[in-house]
């Protein structure tokens, strides 16, 4: 049966109504809840980074937010290593990634221990090959070791770019410094090409303090994690300094 | 989309779960299956089998969707202009899958995190389509609704045996249960069901035995 125009207008129009009206209505719900999970995945991740997955994989939600709130301090920086008076969770970092690195203003996870200061949990952004990715980085406290990394993505390839979120390839970061002799930013580099994978590729380079074992079939994310990772310990490196004065006149 | 299945005339003594009622909910799970035997929904099948986790909370998703959108288009079958009657379908479908996504954002972040894209892309998914233009356009509500519930679990059942044989001999575990430790076997990972290769091999494998069993071969 053939129907008119204005039939087929109408009933195309009030679809469009109803199906908006519902999701929009299932979203405004959600929303809190849903923001509430991005939440406590980031405060998983900041644990995980000098704790390990396994350690933090086996804790509760409860006592994931006991451990972060006992251990972690919050404060943001700006390019010049000075302490800005931003609440953290102001900070959108993927807002601030967009700025020039001299404007951005850069959030400092501080993981305060019995003995003060243990380590530093630094947010890296930037982006792999198809689309941004992001983790973060626990540097030891003389802001140079690398304690341990997370790393995330939004649509890099499964079984390729996707490995930079499994533990076998965040685990090869482990023990690498940032900084050469005189305390300049050379960051870590992932190289191109694989040299078998699990523990043969950490041995590959253990004599290499920057330089990591590269992902098979997956150089482009693997330039991306460095750009995101150079970028960032650049952006840092006034802080680092600070801190060290800071230590020096300490002892 | 060559199945399309006549208005059934319902008797008024007709009893709510017949015969009829059965094999629309039996037929998909095996004689007409919609992976194995109609070859339909494989691009998901390969990407989501790696865990059965995933892959429950995926045929659960799947089997919703089509659920609800075959019930729904059946309902406005009639109303339904006949030259726009794809977008209408589609607007229908998206409208769940999304629903589908926004719970799962919000009460299973770290499966929603694995199928990532895998749900969106439900909309696409030419079972869902298939049941719609081939049953729901032309039958009752309810057996429309049966016919979605069928090829929902059709389609999860399949997902659920592949997804067991990848996690078992991929990663060695089941739901995350690390069975071969469990047994005190020292078992090392086989690196092809990981990827969706293995998966590709073994729905072949599905398809080959369920079609040897069936006595099935292609015209």
């Amino acid at each position: 049966m053939q129907r008119s125009n204005t039939y087929i207008f109408t009933f195309i129009v009030a679809l469009t109504m109803i199906c908006a009206v519902l999701l929009s209505l299932t979203n405004e719900s959600l929303k809190d809840k849903q923001a509430a999970n991005v939440a406590f995945e980031k405060r998983k991740f900041i644990l995980t980074t000098f704790m390990g997955a396994d350690a933090v994989g086996g804790m509760s939600p409860a006592k994931v937010n006991e451990v972060y709130d006992a251990k972690v301090k919050s404060s943001v920086v700006d390019y010049q290593g000075k302490t800005l008076d931003v609440p953290v969770d102001d900070i959108e970092i993927e807002k601030e990634y967009k700025k020039p690195l001299e404007e951005r203003r850069l959030p400092v996870y501080s993981i305060i221990g019995s003995e003060g200061l243990e380590y530093l949990v630094l947010p890296v952004y930037g982006f792999g090959l198809w689309d941004n990715i992001w983790g973060y980085v626990a540097l030891e406290n003389d802001a140079n070791t690398i304690k341990g990394v997370v790393f995330d993505h939004k649509g890099e390839t499964p079984g390729l770019g996707a490995r930079i979120t499994t533990q076998e390839i965040q685990s090869r970061f482990v023990g690498k410094t940032i900084h050469d002799k005189e305390g300049d930013v050379v960051s870590v580099t992932v190289m191109k090409g694989e040299n078998g994978g699990g523990e043969k590729s950490i041995e590959a380079y253990k004599d290499q303090p920057h330089e990591v074992d590269g992902m098979s079939g997956a150089t482009l994310t693997g330039k991306g994690v460095n750009k995101m990772l150079s970028d960032y310990f650049t952006a840092y490196n006034n802080y680092f300094k600070q801190l060290s004065v800071e230590k020096t006149a300490l002892n | 989309m060559s199945t399309a299945v006549e208005e059934k005339k319902s008797a008024p003594s007709q009893p709510l779960f017949g015969k009829k009622e059965r094999q629309l909910l039996s037929d998909p799970l095996d004689s007409n299956n919609p992976i194995t035997v109609q070859v339909l929904g494989i691009c998901s099948a390969l990407a989501v089998t790696v865990q059965m986790k995933p892959a429950l909370f995926m045929a659960l998703g799947v089997t919703f969707v089509t659920m609800m959108s075959n019930f729904l288009i059946s309902i406005m079958r009639n109303a339904i202009p006949g030259r726009v009657r794809i977008i209408v379908q589609l607007a229908v479908v998206s409208t769940f899958v999304i629903l589908v996504d926004q719970f799962l954002k919000a009460f299973a972040y770290d499966v929603s995190k694995q199928l990532s894209v895998f749900v969106g892309l439900i909309v696409t998914n030419c079972i869902v389509m298939g049941r719609l233009e081939a049953f729901a356009m032309g039958n009752k509500p309810f057996p429309s609704l049966i016919d979605g519930i069928g090829n929902g679990l059709g389609y999860g059942a399949i997902l659920m045996i592949v997804a067991f044989m990848r996690e078992l001999f991929g990663s060695g575990s089941l739901f995350g249960f690390k069975i071969f430790d469990a047994l005190g076997i020292n078992y090392i990972g086989n690196g092809v069901m990981v990827i969706p290769a293995g998966a590709a091999i073994v729905i072949g494998l599905v398809i080959w035995a369920q079609r040897a069993r069936n006595g099935m071969v292609e015209e």
